[in-house]
């Protein structure tokens, strides 16, 4: 069967005055249908970047170079026009991002925003057909009080509400493919584990691909099906979520998985920040 | 070096402000007939149009202009430099006070600064010069007065940004004075966008001492001068129309190339926060 | 007992609104131990450091530290003796001045050692962070986040403090720099008898380096004693609550959050 998202061999170098930066050295991952994969690695890794590239946010950014096929459905990416490439976005593929609040437009009102969204598959819904779909996609995050919330500016809102409006209107379109880029990190420990309860219920409801961006273990652990670890540039290790966990192979996984502090035991290893085995080849569970 | 060649205007900029400033360097060994910069009056050849000779033409009395008007660039250059060294550090240290002490300090010194900021600039500085004596120093005085404002809400600004930065309260928690503080710790976070904002500023001097001078309010007879070289040539248009284009063209040069260098400044040092 | 508070509380107003960040907090910290001060957003735990550093004054209640009243406004030597070690390592250091001046300021403040020699004593702060002393030229710009968060910690050692307040240390940080800049600062406390008061909002963490630990929630402290006792039997409902929902990366973990997580509300 065709993954709904496959990426095969990305690469991504940027050509400054002082050189030329390599960030991707050949990245290949595949999401099935439904399917929730996540992106584990630390700052610098390119795993933000190679969220962006599926979007093609990057492509069009002054000296990026990027090789290596996206294919979204069978379809490849590259070879699409800029206007086709557009038309994907917030139709069958959308995002989410790290900080809610300062992702929604602050000085439009929710309901606002839900239309632009709606009227990228539906050009010119009326007003009132837009706040009846955002009212009911807003009652599928829990918000009770829609009218309140539709009539509201994001500065209103508390980071929880932000949250659950943006997947609201990431989810509204009914895309295959949702990309997360370390959704929740803003906000609270309780808050987060409601969100992403919330969020799963939701991708298994619709049926929704999930790439999920992160470099917290322990929410990764709790929401992905399969797991990719990307170290600098190069996917270390992957395999389903819990072959992973359970038997980390890769010495950056072990390295990160030893590193994480433990509600069950005090103190903490001594583990070097650089390691010349992190270069190791990658390990890959059946 | 390469960043002036990614930016083409910048370097225009550049080559246009070292124009000016070596011609009014080397005025006295670039200009044809030096003496005239003084009181020499020449009835042969005065209201004489560009030739070889008088490359830029004669004023009314004879004098080369184009001698003049490399004397006169002594002059827009020196109001720039003495106005922006007296006006620049008056405007800094008013705005990093009002902005990191507030309270009363805030209220009375941003106050105080609303009100310069409301007058129009030239009337203040006609309302200044109107009671003193019409003399370069004066003038200098006058544009002075209306141009410390500007850096002290420039300033002030930056200052209430940087006032919630994390170095700030380290120093704060450290114990260190407010002095310490205000001067070496949030001052040199002010540095690019005053480096742009001068640059900028040295091209609007230059015009608004021009603006003073058209109207008979700043240096007098014979010391030459752009702006008074533009409203004596005033009367002769557009038969004799050196008289005013060439001093205007000057003027043009001068605030456009600082113009281009401030902006290019800005690109450089990001100082636009 | 180094530091004590007696029904701490404070209030901001600002115009119309009141806002009561913290009331009612009665606490004490033993000298050379670290005490977590755990919380989530609004908790007060913030507000409570904040009091302690003396940003501004406590509406009610009072602080001793030390065996002296501890108010806003204190002596040089007061200030000397509590420093602090901010979040944002980005923020925390001046920008425009190399790492030398950054940590050279609490010496010239507080005129420890000859002023010929503190350039030294700046190197050898470095070195006792684990940065390489030749770091001391450079603008924070080039530094990781790792480095400058060390660079802050040096700094907070400059003038031998007795309390440091640890504003989230570690939550900018990536997991294996984290797991470096915890132990040393484990190792720096141990050493230098410090004591700690180690805010932060990441549970896992507080088991990891704290021996006592003080459960905030709006504004009131629900639950305090040894991280032993809160992780074996936690009294208080919003404290099970904030336990249940840490992720957790091990079977082991779970088991026990889950089990903790069962006698919540």
């Amino acid at each position: 069967m065709t993954p709904l998202l496959d990426i095969r061999d990305l690469r991504l170098s940027f050509r400054l005055w002082s050189g030329t930066v390599e960030v991707l050295h050949g990245i290949s991952l595949s999401i099935a249908r439904g399917e929730r994969v996540a992106l584990v690695g630390e700052s610098g890794s390119g795993k933000s970047v190679t969220a962006r590239i599926i979007l093609g946010l990057i492509q069009a950014m002054r000296g990026a170079r990027v090789s290596g096929q996206v294919l979204l459905d069978g379809q490849d990416l590259g070879l699409l026009s800029p206007r086709a490439r557009h038309g994907l976005r917030g139709t069958a593929m959308t995002m989410i991002f790290q900080d809610p609040t300062s992702s929604l437009n602050p000085v439009l009102p929710i309901l606002h925003q839900f239309r632009e969204v709606l009227a990228r598959k539906e050009p010119g819904i009326s007003v009132a057909a837009a706040h009846d779909r955002a009212a009911a996609a807003l009652q599928e995050v829990a918000i009770a009080d829609a009218d309140r919330v539709l009539g509201s500016y994001p500065f209103q809102l508390s980071g929880g509400m932000n949250q659950r409006v943006m997947i609201a209107m990431a989810l509204a379109n009914r895309p295959k493919l949702l990309v997360a880029d370390e959704p929740g990190t803003a906000l609270d420990v309780t808050v987060q584990a409601q969100t992403l309860d919330l969020m799963r219920g939701l991708v298994a409801d619709h049926g929704t691909a999930v790439l999920f961006i992160s470099h917290n273990l322990g929410v990764v652990r709790e929401f992905a099906d399969r797991t990719f670890v990307i170290y600098r540039g190069r996917i270390v290790e992957q395999g389903p979520t819990a072959a992973v966990f359970a038997d980390p192979r890769h010495p950056y996984t072990r390295a990160l998985m030893s590193a994480q502090p433990r509600l069950t035991a005090v103190g903490l290893p001594d583990i070097p920040e650089r390691d010349p085995a992190f270069g190791d080849p990658m390990e890959v569970h059946p | 070096m390469l960043i002036l060649v990614a930016n083409p205007l910048t370097l225009v900029g550049v080559v246009l402000v070292a124009t000016v400033v070596l011609a009014a360097l080397l005025a006295d060994l670039i200009a044809p007939f030096p003496d005239h910069r003084g009181a020499v009056v020449d009835f042969v050849n005065f209201n004489k149009p560009p030739s070889v000779a008088y490359i830029m033409g004669t004023d009314v009395v004879g004098r080369d202009l184009f001698s003049r008007i490399l004397y006169a660039y002594r002059i827009s250059l020196l109001m720039a430099v003495v106005v922006l060294a007296i006006a620049v550090p008056i405007g800094v240290a008013l705005g990093l006070v009002a902005g990191y002490l507030g309270g009363r300090w805030e209220y009375g010194l941003m106050r105080l600064t609303d009100i310069f900021l409301a007058i129009p600039p030239l009337v203040l500085a006609l309302s200044i010069l109107g009671v003193m004596k019409p003399t370069l120093l004066n003038g200098m005085i006058a544009v002075t007065a209306m141009w410390w404002p500007w850096y002290t809400r420039l300033v002030y600004n930056i200052t209430r940004g940087e006032k919630a930065e994390g170095y700030v309260l380290a120093a704060e928690v450290t114990g260190a004075s407010r002095f310490h503080i205000m001067f070496r710790e949030i001052l040199p976070n002010c540095i690019p966008a005053l480096v742009t904002k001068m640059t900028l500023d040295a091209g609007f001097v230059i015009l608004i001492a021009s603006s003073l001078s058209f109207l008979g309010l700043g240096v007098q007879a014979p010391t030459p001068d752009l702006g008074s070289m533009v409203a004596e040539g005033a009367r002769y248009l557009p038969d004799q129309w050196w008289l005013s284009v060439f001093p205007g063209l000057a003027i043009l040069v001068a605030v456009f190339g600082f113009n281009l260098v401030g902006d290019g400044m800005r690109d450089i040092l990001g100082g636009d926060r | 007992m180094i530091l004590q508070m007696r029904d701490l509380g404070k209030t901001f107003e600002t115009g119309q609104l009141r806002v009561t960040a913290l009331s009612g907090v009665t606490l004490d910290v033993a000298a050379g131990e670290c005490l977590a001060v755990v919380g989530e957003s609004g908790s007060g735990k913030s507000t409570l450091g904040n009091l302690i550093l003396g940003l501004f004054a406590p509406t009610t209640g009072h602080i001793v530290f030390d065996g002296s009243p501890l108010l806003a406004t204190r002596s040089l030597e007061q200030r000397r003796a509590i420093q602090l070690v901010q979040q944002n390592p980005a923020s925390a250091l001046n920008p425009r001045r190399s790492v030398q001046a950054s940590v050279r300021l609490p010496l010239d403040v507080h005129a420890i050692g000859r002023a010929s020699e503190r350039a030294a004593m700046v190197r050898a702060l470095l070195a006792d962070v684990g940065l390489d002393p030749a770091l001391a030229a450079r603008a924070p710009a080039a530094l990781s986040g790792g480095q400058r968060q060390r660079v802050a910690i040096a700094r907070a050692l400059a003038c031998n403090p007795r309390l440091i307040v640890l504003d989230e240390p570690t939550s900018a940080l990536d997991v294996l720099v984290q797991a470096q800049v915890l132990r040393l600062l484990d190792d720096l406390r141990r050493t230098r008898g410090l004591t700690y008061v180690f805010i932060t909002h990441d549970l896992a963490l507080v088991r990891a380096v704290a021996a006592r630990v003080a459960v905030f929630h709006k504004g009131r402290l629900v639950e305090e004693g040894t991280t032993d006792a809160i992780f074996t039997d936690p009294r208080d409902t919003y404290t099970r609550g904030l336990i249940a929902a840490v992720p957790v990366i091990t079977e082991e973990e779970k088991e026990m959050r889950d089990r903790l997580a069962r006698g919540a509300a």
